[in-house]
């Protein structure tokens, strides 16, 4: 294992004390350091919102791009070089809001690469907005009578238009957060992973303790995450009666680079060698 | 000494097809070709024509004059039978029941059924056009050998044979020598210059006139080893091919006005990021929907003023199919030289005008990366915003060397890439990335000069007006006029060293541009307080060819 000191960033973090960022910040770092990632291995692609901060408390390549658009150019990243390992870190408003045609869509593209939401159904950023994931009914800052619309499960939104991996953790639980990114950057894909993180400042109801005292993780069950029409019931599973926790859905695909030969077996676009001459042979169709 | 073939019809009946197959058959011959294109924005039905123009001295301009007009329907010929210049002939099958002296009657599709491939009946008018014109069939075979399988070539020669034996020559054509050319369209001019200047990653959404861009990329990319991703929307596309250019390959998208309004917030990130990117508008008439198959050169305000904040750009329009490919090399080298955004402008004009030009010379291409290697680097430490002079921070690929990391940051940053908000960094930062104008500037290429050498009237076009304006120019000097043209293709950072040049003798300075406001005269304006004096300005989505500019020049300015 490396030394997990190397990922530390010199950057004063902006996140309020006790955010559950904190949790993801460290178990992030805990997983690169156990997988030997070297930071310039790896490339860590963020939105706009708290999450979107990741980048800059991490000491590896960062790319921090717009709201709801980390997914298109974490894809052109790891198409370009598939030697990165290229990880996302977005919020729920991020991912599922402004972001969501572009989730769609990079699950049908399956593109290897693992997509971390930080999941607390509220709005830090723009300090307590309802987001997509926020209960209906629930008040907030803006939604002052009550959020008038359905969440999105997004669990069963991402099995539902086929991800291969879909995930949920805790970021108050280390251990488990670290196995389930690890087996999430372990897997060929596009890898979904769904962590909740209670945010301190604005959403009063979805606490730590509200997720604590609800959680269970799936290893202590007889869960078969292969099994779809399974897996889709347990992505709608939320509530009192428990939150279950761990890999919801598995299985392999193909994935975006395995289906083009030259990707797949050749080097790396970035490693590619051309000649401007190669291109002549191209003009005899104009002849 | 030319020629001027239209060939109409509702979509569906294979005028692209039967356009394209003459115009390669002529241009092997040697002709001088400029072939454009009309067509509604439907799959089937409607009325669509290509006209072609052809001679033995070179073309670059659609006529509005017709010698010969292969009607595959009745509409055809009633709405482009009063263009028919005097000695001209329509030709259309026996079946169509247009009444006008002129017309030949073939039996067209008589003889495709004769053949046994009804598809054929393009091929007997063509055939008919070639003995009309007192063309032999030569290289007709070859060509159809390559365009369609080989019981398909053969059934449309046969057509093609029938028909010409089917009709008498009528017009005694000046014939050229054999050349060395190509028949190439803008739109696969800048896919062509795309491959020679070494795109490695290229994403887009179909948009017309766009389209083909994308089309001839994909055609190529398992060939050429490159990405070519169809993507769910114009957001994707900029987006993935900002970090496709991030992680270190040349990349591209294509779009039109309306694709290019969503790409807009990244093209602003572009500018904060620094990343190279190339971005191609084929432009279109808007607002919005607009005129979806039809040609405007109404972009170049919105391409001009795109993206919040304040960062570099440079903005090339293109003139024609020979132009837009040395041009597309260029853009991707000014990109990577000066970590900026380049966006060519094109139009649905230069889109679907297919011109005979010489082969492009691929030993003038360059691809120039500069990207720092690990020996320049040596054991500094990385900084992917290093203040330097010249506002070139220098680029590495991520992932390439060992602890050089590579961070790109959509907020002001400092020197590292972390997000910052300090004022003294956040003017440092703005500074250097302003800093980099100082070095386009210098890169900027005057636009092409002709006509008289000191003119009293000075008209001014910028791209797709190249052509037609150039012919004009040369019509106007033979009436005995005092004319010259300038043509813009870089205009921005605005060119003005020829402007001052021959503005300052020119009694009268005219913009001619396709959009209704003088876009181009506004932005002369805005660079050196130039005032044009007369404007002439088309937007009804049809480009002005050089009759209409020599027309209007007399009408409206001599």
């Amino acid at each position: 294992m490396v030394d997990v000191k190397i990922y530390d960033s010199k950057d004063e973090i902006a996140w309020c004390p006790g955010c559950g960022n904190f949790g993801i910040l460290d178990g992030l770092k805990q997983t690169l350091a156990e997988m030997e990632l070297k930071p310039h291995e790896v490339v860590i692609v963020s939105g706009i919102g708290q999450a979107g901060k990741t980048h800059n408390y991490i000491n590896t390549n960062g790319y921090n791009g717009l709201h709801g658009r980390a997914v298109p150019p974490a894809q052109g990243i790891k198409i370009a070089n598939k030697d990165l390992k290229v990880i996302l870190h977005s919020g729920d408003g991020d991912s599922y809001a402004e972001g969501g045609n572009h989730l769609l869509h990079g699950i049908r593209r399956n593109v290897d690469l693992t997509h971390v939401v930080h999941f607390n159904q509220i709005y830090g950023l723009t300090k307590g907005q309802a987001s997509p994931t926020t209960a209906r009914g629930q008040k907030t800052n803006m939604q002052f009578d009550g959020n008038k619309t359905d969440p999105l499960q997004t669990l069963l939104f991402a099995i539902s238009v086929g991800c291969g991996f879909v995930a949920r953790t805790f970021s108050g639980d280390k251990e488990h957060l670290v196995k389930t990114l690890k087996e999430a950057i372990n897997y060929k894909g596009y890898a979904l992973v769904d962590v909740l993180q209670p945010c301190v400042a604005f959403n009063r109801v979805n606490t730590f303790k509200y997720y604590k005292d609800r959680v269970y993780t799936l290893d202590s069950t007889d869960y078969d995450p292969t099994n779809k029409v399974e897996a889709m019931k347990k992505a709608m599973e939320w509530g009192d009666d428990g939150i279950p926790i761990g890999v919801i859905y598995r299985e392999e695909k193909e994935t975006y680079i395995d289906k083009i030969s030259y990707l797949r077996e050749g080097p790396a676009l970035v490693d590619r060698m051309w000649n401007p001459e190669d291109a002549k042979k191209y003009m005899e169709d104009y002849r | 000494m030319e020629n001027n073939i239209l060939i109409g019809g509702a979509a569906g009946l294979g005028i692209d097809t039967l356009g394209i197959l003459i115009g390669k058959i002529l241009c092997r011959k040697g002709y001088f070709i400029h072939s454009t294109k009309d067509f509604m924005s439907r799959i089937r039905g409607g009325h669509n024509f290509t006209q072609i123009r052809f001679g033995v001295e070179p073309v670059c301009s659609h006529w509005p004059l017709l010698d010969c007009i292969i009607a595959l329907d009745k509409e055809t010929v009633e709405f482009h039978a009063e263009r028919l210049g005097e000695g001209g002939v329509i030709i259309c099958d026996e079946s169509v029941e247009a009444k006008d002296d002129r017309i030949i009657h073939l039996p067209m599709a008589r003889f495709a059924k004769e053949v046994g491939n009804n598809r054929a009946a393009g091929s007997v008018a063509a055939g008919a056009l070639f003995k009309i014109i007192g063309e032999s069939f030569d290289i007709v075979e070859e060509v159809f050998m390559e365009k369609f399988e080989k019981e398909t070539a053969h059934s449309n020669f046969e057509a093609f044979k029938k028909g010409y034996e089917f009709v008498e020559e009528v017009f005694k054509i000046n014939k050229p020598k054999k050349r060395e050319q190509i028949f190439i369209n803008s739109n696969d001019a800048i896919a062509l210059g795309a491959l020679a200047g070494g795109i490695g990653f290229f994403a887009s959404y179909p948009m017309a006139p766009s389209t083909s861009i994308m089309t001839k990329l994909s055609m190529k990319q398992d060939d050429a080893k490159i990405i070519v991703e169809q993507v769910e929307d114009e957001i994707s596309a900029i987006n993935m091919v900002l970090g496709a250019s991030y992680a270190g390959v040349r990349s591209m998208t294509s779009t039109s006005g309306g694709g290019y309004a969503l790409m807009v917030e990244a093209m602003s990130y572009q500018g904060i990021t620094e990343t190279p990117i190339v971005v191609v508008d084929v432009q279109r008439p808007g607002p919005a929907t607009g005129f979806p198959t039809r040609t405007e050169q109404a972009d170049l305000d919105f391409v001009l003023f795109s993206g919040h904040g304040e960062y570099p750009k440079m903005i090339i329009a293109v003139k024609n199919a020979e132009d837009a490919f040395y041009q597309t090399t260029r853009a991707f080298n000014l990109a990577d030289k000066y970590q900026v955004q380049v966006i060519i402008l094109s139009d649905q004009y230069l889109a679907d005008a297919t011109q005979t030009i010489p082969p492009y010379d691929f030993s003038r291409v360059t691809i120039e990366r500069h990207l720092m290697t690990k020996e320049e680097l040596g054991n500094e430490e990385y900084k992917r915003y290093k203040p330097v002079e010249n506002g070139i921070s220098p680029r590495i690929m991520p992932g390439k060397i060992e602890n050089a990391l590579v961070r790109v940051e959509s907020h002001e940053h400092n020197e590292y890439g972390h997000i910052t908000e300090s004022a003294e960094v956040r003017t440092s930062m703005q500074d250097k990335r302003m800093r980099k104008m100082e070095g386009l500037i210098n890169e900027i290429q005057e636009p092409d000069y002709f006509g008289v050498e000191s003119p009293e009237i000075l008209l001014i076009g910028w791209g797709s007006m190249y052509g037609p304006i150039k012919e004009a120019v040369n019509m106007l000097n033979e009436d005995g006029a005092s004319v010259g043209a300038l043509i813009f293709g870089d205009l921005y950072p605005l060119p003005t060293r020829l402007l001052k040049k021959y503005g300052e003798c020119a009694k009268k300075l005219v913009n001619v541009e396709m959009n209704s406001t003088g876009q181009l005269a506004r932005l002369i304006r805005q660079e050196t307080g130039i005032f044009l004096d007369h404007s002439i300005l088309n937007y009804n989505g049809r480009q002005m060819d050089s009759y209409t500019v020599y027309s209007r020049v007399k009408e409206e300015v001599l």
